[in-house]
């Protein structure tokens, strides 16, 4: 296993991108992104954190294919991102992105099923998932059944079945209380180590970030560009116990100093513009 | 407990309902309001009979055009200014006024149109109902979540399987609601039709027992037509909150 | 204006044209529909003359008195079922069905017990507005948060009080949207009414127009009809933006 300090092999690479919104008529085109560098090693626990509106969400969509950068090269396993989705590339969003129509098990069989799996394998992949995510007592429950922590975790496991190579994780517990989100957190590290995948986290909580990654970026106000980027030197084994080591306050410390000045200043616009 | 009182608290309404029903019969008299247990003999004399057969019948077979035509224009119409964001922009406020004007008014430009016979019926029920379908599909398709759509290309589906596997059953809720109230304001139209200018189907028959001072037969088609729109009402309510109780 | 809005125009002009264009040309029979700049015409010419001065003070006399009665009746209903939850549970089935019947099919009952007055008409009316008041009403009152309750026992304040300056305030964007729902359905009934069977009003106006072959009297009068019902939803919905935007809260 390539350590994350060791300066393994690239997985992903973000040259020079950025992303600027046309505006409306009349209106200011919104410059949201860049230019942003980024290389990605194979196998290690990225998070980026920044003020609300930095372009963070963009980073992460212009990274899976769902949006094109007005600038700049996105490759993924040397292969240019284009406007698709590449294969490998698993996303969990902010929202619940659950269906509400299927069941549990059905909407974690959804991507394999639409791919032709055979059903033996979807079922066996399925069972698999949802046993790893402690999902299995509900298969046949209803999303609206569930409480939005097992709701996300529903749209992981849908994720999880096509054994994606990288793992973009869009602020997936914003809407988690504190404490859900700390047991989510040991959730995702497990789910990283047993994949072995490349995982990118976009957050906008310090502690969150400090705790599950290997290194994490800090970006400044929009137009978002990395500050800082802080290696944590965790041991890969490891959870949410190490909130109470003495160096988790420093990381946060040294993470809080860079973001204070641009939080301040993406609270005079908050909210404009998209995010 | 609950299921218990709420059975019994219906029981009730009902007996409220057909207790105000006599007392009105007793106060204004058998000629101008029959009471139940006329209307009810009345009923059973009436069903059988060809007459009604053939009016029933003529409203049946109004209604199922009309609905055909609103559902299928509906729901054409609806999709489209649901998907074409320009379109349902500019068309939403018409169809919103179309939809809240006393449509009775343009009865004598359909009949102009299409005439006496069995196509103005259908035309003036399909009228009513194609804007609800319409306006209830394309606000399903606005309210699609985003994150669906991005989801469905993560998960590299085709175009038609993003129709059928995402589309489809996200709309399907308000889709039927539009269905529903489609379904009651047909009939309405449709009645409407026949009972201004028909020689055919129920509503003819109401007000022609009105004209010959029939109370009991207009009683007994009004209240038939009520539960007819009851049942089915309840029907479409049911599917609709069996599919809004999983989403 | 904004670029739909414009588009929107263009549509609504370009229709009225092609329709002024077939009839002008010969596509659409005059004994069909006749051009609408003849209708303009007629109307102008109607309501300058009086001749529809009794119709339109009798139908919207009708629609006055049964909106207004069927909005605080509506209203009071509305309070009192909710203030039993008991009552509210029974009746919410019904309340759910109750725009799914063709209500109207009940006309000629009315006729038939009240005589051909403006009584079976204001009835109607009122069986076609009050029970959208009565909904909006308890919505109205659903919405209300608890925090609400909570801060009104805090400042001490009484039952009435409560209601009155807390409740009613906070449910009021729902009971506007069943004031415009009121005022749309009053009308629509009343002119069905007045239509298929009245002594008089505009409805009737319209229909005894149509027996006669009188197109231009007809067309006019159908004309005034939509014309005003289109600007009175415009006004009300208008409206029901503002209030609902004030409040953060969707309108129905």
């Amino acid at each position: 296993m390539t350590g994350p300090d060791s300066g393994g092999e690239v997985h992903a690479r973000l040259l020079g991108v950025t992303r600027i919104f046309p505006g409306a008529t009349g209106q200011q085109p919104v410059h949201a992104l860049g230019p942003v560098d980024l290389e990605l090693r194979r196998g290690e626990f990225f998070a980026v954190v920044g003020p609300s509106g930095c372009g963070k969400s963009t980073l992460l969509e212009i990274l899976a294919g769902l949006q094109s950068p007005t600038s700049g090269t996105v490759t993924f396993e040397g292969q240019p991102v284009t406007a698709d989705v590449p294969d490998g590339i698993g996303v969990v969003f902010q929202e619940d992105a659950s269906f509400p129509w299927l069941t549990v098990w059905d909407n974690a069989a959804f991507g394999l099923r639409r791919a032709g799996a055979p059903e033996a394998e979807v079922s066996r992949s399925v069972n698999d998932a949802l046993a790893f995510m402690g999902l299995q007592d509900f298969a046949r429950a209803y999303p609206s059944q569930l409480s939005g922590g097992m709701r996300q975790r529903v749209c992981i496991a849908r994720t999880l079945v096509l054994q994606p190579r990288l793992i973009l994780l869009d602020e997936p517990f914003g809407a988690l209380d504190a404490q859900t989100r700390l047991l989510m957190g040991d959730e995702v590290l497990r789910l990283w180590r047993r994949t072995s995948a490349t995982v990118l986290l976009i957050t906008h909580a310090l502690d969150e970030a400090a705790m599950l990654s290997d290194r994490i970026g800090a970006m400044s106000a929009r137009p978002g560009r990395f500050m800082d980027i802080v290696e944590t030197r965790w041991p890969r084994e490891r959870d949410s116990t190490i909130v109470s080591e003495t160096s988790f306050g420093e990381i946060t410390g040294r993470l809080w100093e860079n973001l204070r000045g641009e939080s301040i200043k993406s609270l005079g616009h908050s909210g404009a513009g998209p995010a | 407990m609950i299921a218990t009182q709420r059975v019994t608290d219906s029981l009730i309404i009902v007996a409220i309902l057909l207790a105000v029903w006599q007392g009105l019969n007793l106060m204004v008299g058998d000629t101008a309001l029959p009471g139940p247990a006329a209307t009810l003999a009345y009923l059973a004399h009436l069903v059988p009979s060809a007459r009604f057969a053939e009016n029933a019948l003529a409203t049946l077979a109004a209604f199922t055009y009309a609905l055909v035509i609103a559902y299928g224009l509906g729901l054409a119409i609806g999709v489209w200014l649901g998907a074409h964001h320009l379109s349902g922009a500019v068309g939403e406020p018409l169809l919103v006024a179309l939809y809240s004007i006393p449509k009775i008014t343009l009865y004598p430009v359909i009949l102009l149109i299409f005439g006496l016979g069995i196509s103005g019926k259908v035309a003036f029920g399909a009228l009513h109902g194609i804007l609800p379908v319409a306006l209830l599909t394309m606000s399903a398709i606005r309210n699609i979540p985003p994150v669906y759509l991005k989801v469905a290309r993560t998960l590299h589906l085709s175009k038609w399987q993003t129709i059928f596997a995402v589309f489809f059953p996200a709309t399907l809720p308000e889709v039927v609601a539009g269905l529903r109230i489609g379904f009651t304001v047909t009939l309405l139209g449709v009645l409407l039709a026949e009972m201004f200018a028909s020689k055919r189907g129920l509503g003819f028959l109401i007000i022609n027992a009105m004209s010959l001072a029939q109370s009991e037969e207009m009683l007994t088609v009004a209240i038939m037509l009520f539960v007819f729109a009851v049942l089915a009402n309840s029907l479409l309510l049911w599917m609709e909150h069996r599919l809004h109780r999983r989403n | 204006m904004s670029r739909v809005g414009v588009i929107r125009l263009i549509v609504v002009i370009a229709a009225i044209g092609l329709l002024e264009l077939a009839c002008r040309l010969g596509f659409i029979d005059y004994r069909t529909i006749i051009p609408p700049s003849e209708m303009t015409t007629v109307l102008v010419r109607l309501l300058a003359s009086g001749e529809l001065n009794s119709d339109i003070a009798r139908t919207f006399g009708v629609v006055v008195i049964a909106v207004a009665i069927s909005i605080v009746l509506g209203f009071a209903l509305g309070l009192l079922i909710h203030a039993v939850p008991r009552v509210r549970r029974a009746l919410d089935p019904l309340l759910a069905t109750y725009y799914a019947v063709p209500i109207f099919i009940f006309y000629p009952v009315m006729v038939a017990i009240f005589g051909l007055s403006i009584i079976p008409i204001v009835l109607i009316g009122i069986a076609a507005a009050a029970v959208a008041m009565i909904i909006a009403t308890l919505n109205g009152l659903d919405r209300v948060p608890r925090v609400l309750t909570k801060v009104a026992r805090v400042h001490r304040m009484g039952p009435l009080d409560t209601a009155l300056r807390l409740k009613l305030p906070a449910a009021a964007p729902h009971l506007f949207t069943g004031v415009k729902l009121a005022v749309s359905y009053g009308f629509i009934a009343v002119i069905a009414s007045e239509f298929i069977l009245a002594p008089a009003g505009l409805g009737r106006a319209i229909a005894d127009a149509y027996s006669d072959f009188n197109n231009r009297k007809m067309y006019a009068l159908i004309l005034l009809l939509l014309v005003f019902a289109t600007c009175m939803n415009m006004a009300l919905h208008a409206w029901d933006l503002r209030w609902s935007a004030r409040r953060g809260v969707r309108p129905q």
